[in-house]
């Protein structure tokens, strides 16, 4: 790991709501184009860790955040950083889809007429492009004028998807992207999620276990609010350093 | 488990006759209305202004009250929204969820909701006086407005604050501003709720009598600016029903039923346009 360049690093990150600390002292590099993805029992703060990298937590009252998250080596919450360059650089999806209300077409050109794309002959091949990226194309591309609420949960979820990859982002993050999703729909994403590693860092919080077997290359493992462990993904699974982890991975604590 | 029973249908008994009776006050209102005005109802009340005596009963029409009023809660509600709009997306966009400002702003549009109108009549009435104004079209439009701000704003203000936070957070992990996000997320999420809000405040504003008594003033000419007095129907129906002539009265119920049509027509406008609406609105 020692040579990779990382876009994305945390240096002693700790996030208090009001006076309850949620995370506590965490620093991680997290690989380029790699899915890691963070596990840890209901609570722990992964959701917490997931939206300090792209400053969702501003948007949350009474939180404390310090430390550092670099992002191409800036650290995003220091002095002078807009934020909206930053969140530009990656695109989240969230654990229920949530679409906005409008078109299937003006949805995943939301983001890029927001950062300034007018040409409607760009915007089309934009749409038409992440549609495809993320496998929807063939299932939309007669109805794009139509409210995007209408698609099913699974297709919403992939909408989700091409809108973030449409802001032309370096990092995907996903947290538990796939727990509202059917089993095949759940599927369909993972398998893009590994397709698009190959471009772009993929950062992913789940709950499932084997969800994590299947796609990681990295695991970080988060216990009450500490970094317990984190690895590549067959090292932590096959000898987990840590009794902490070996008891989640064994489903002694969850 | 009989008496639970027994108790589940009486209250559902009691649900049902308040419902009963909300619809019954509107249909009744409505049928009075429209059966005393019919009479008097004709094309030239609706396309004349009055004529000299038309108080005491002679020819004309109230053509100056019907565009009067139009005019007004039109001007009215187009500045409530102005000034409404705004507030209510700093409240619920920029301010915290706890902070004291926006408990503060929350606070006081409850006070100048119950603030009775005649209060906001004489409020605008010492501002004309203040700026040397006269009754007129224009003073009229700033206090009515000032009467709906609280009723739209409020709300605007509880279907905005249902808006869930995930959405939010989705146009702003795509690098979006608070802004933008109010502007092409939040008030498209919410737009049948705001019209609806609106035309809440357009029915109070339209419907007002006291506000307007000395500032919009009254008059038989139909204003060609917002510098002339106006009429309004409220007005109309009150003078109408102090004189003494029974056939005048008798067109103070059909100003009434003017009135309530264009009220009943506004609202059928606003859910035909709010159901037009809803199909982008996620759930
Ligand atoms: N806005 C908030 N205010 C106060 N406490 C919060 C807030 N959001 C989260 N918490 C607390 O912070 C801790 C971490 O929450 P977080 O959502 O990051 O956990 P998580 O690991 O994502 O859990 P889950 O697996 O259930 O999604 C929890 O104890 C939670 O109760
Ligand atoms: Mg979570």
């Amino acid at each position: 790991m020692n040579d990779v360049r990382s876009h994305l690093s945390i240096r002693n990150l700790n996030v208090f709501y009001g006076d309850l600390q949620v995370l506590k002292n965490i620093s991680l590099d997290i690989p380029d184009r790699k899915i890691s993805v963070i596990i840890g029992p209901s609570g722990c703060g992964k959701t917490t860790l997931l939206k300090s990298m792209n400053r969702l937590l501003d948007h949350v009252d009474e939180v404390r955040v310090d430390g550092e998250v670099l992002v191409d080596g800036e650290d995003i919450y220091g002095p002078n950083v807009e934020v909206t360059r930053i969140r530009k650089k990656m695109g989240l999806l969230s654990q229920k889809p949530q679409v906005l209300p409008m078109s299937i077409y003006d949805n995943i050109a939301y983001g890029p007429r927001i950062h300034g794309h007018r040409d409607r002959k760009r915007l089309d091949f934009i749409v038409r492009n992440y549609l495809s990226a993320a496998g929807l194309w063939e299932e939309v591309k007669d109805r794009l004028h139509h409210p995007a609420s209408r698609l099913s949960v699974g297709q919403q979820q992939r909408l989700c998807l091409a809108r973030g990859l449409a802001v032309e982002p370096e990092i995907i993050l996903g947290d538990e992207p796939t727990s509202a999703l059917d089993p095949q729909s759940s599927q369909r994403i993972e398998r893009r999620l590994v397709e698009l590693k190959k471009d772009y860092t993929v950062v992913v919080v789940t709950h499932i276990l084997r969800q994590a077997r299947r796609i990681a290359d990295y695991i970080v493992f988060l216990y009450l609010g500490e970094l317990v462990e984190h690895g590549p993904a067959q090292d932590v699974f096959a000898n987990p350093r840590d009794p902490r982890t070996r008891a989640y991975l064994t489903g002694e604590i969850s | 488990m009989n008496k639970r029973r027994l108790v589940e249908r009486f209250w559902k008994a009691l649900m049902i006759a308040s419902t009963a009776v909300v619809i019954g006050c509107l249909l009744f209102i409505v049928v009075t209305v429209i059966w005393k005005g019919l009479p008097a109802l004709s094309l030239s009340m609706i396309t004349r202004i009055p004529k000299g005596g038309y108080y005491l009963g002679k020819e004309g029409g109230i053509l100056n009250a019907i565009l009067g009023s139009l005019y007004l809660a039109l001007g009215a509600t187009a500045l409530a929204c102005v000034l409404s709009l705004p507030v209510v997306i700093f409240l619920n966009v920029y301010c915290r969820k706890r902070s004291r400002l926006a408990e503060l702003t929350r606070f006081s549009f409850d006070v100048l909701w119950g603030i009775p109108s005649i209060v906001y009549g004489a409020f605008g009435f010492v501002l004309m006086v203040y700026f040397g104004m006269r009754t007129s079209l224009l003073a009229g439009i700033v206090t009515v407005a000032l009467l709906e701000v609280p009723i739209m704003s409020r709300a605007i203000d509880e279907v905005i604050k249902l808006v869930p936070r995930e959405l939010k957070e989705a146009s702003y992990s795509l690098g979006a501003t608070r802004l933008e996000t109010s502007l092409k997320v939040i008030i498209r999420q919410c737009l049948p709720g705001i019209l609806t809000g609106i035309l809440i405040a357009f029915g109070r504003g339209i419907g007002d009598a006291a506000s307007v008594l000395f500032t919009a003033g009254f008059t038989d000419r139909i204003p060609t600016s917002l510098g002339q007095p106006a009429a309004t129907l409220p007005l109309a129906i009150f003078f109408q029903l102090g004189t003494p002539f029974p056939e005048v009265r008798q067109r103070a119920y059909a100003s009434a039923a003017i009135l309530t049509i264009l009220i009943l027509f506004i609202s059928v406008l606003a859910r035909v346009l709010s159901r037009r609406y809803t199909k982008h609105v996620i759930r």
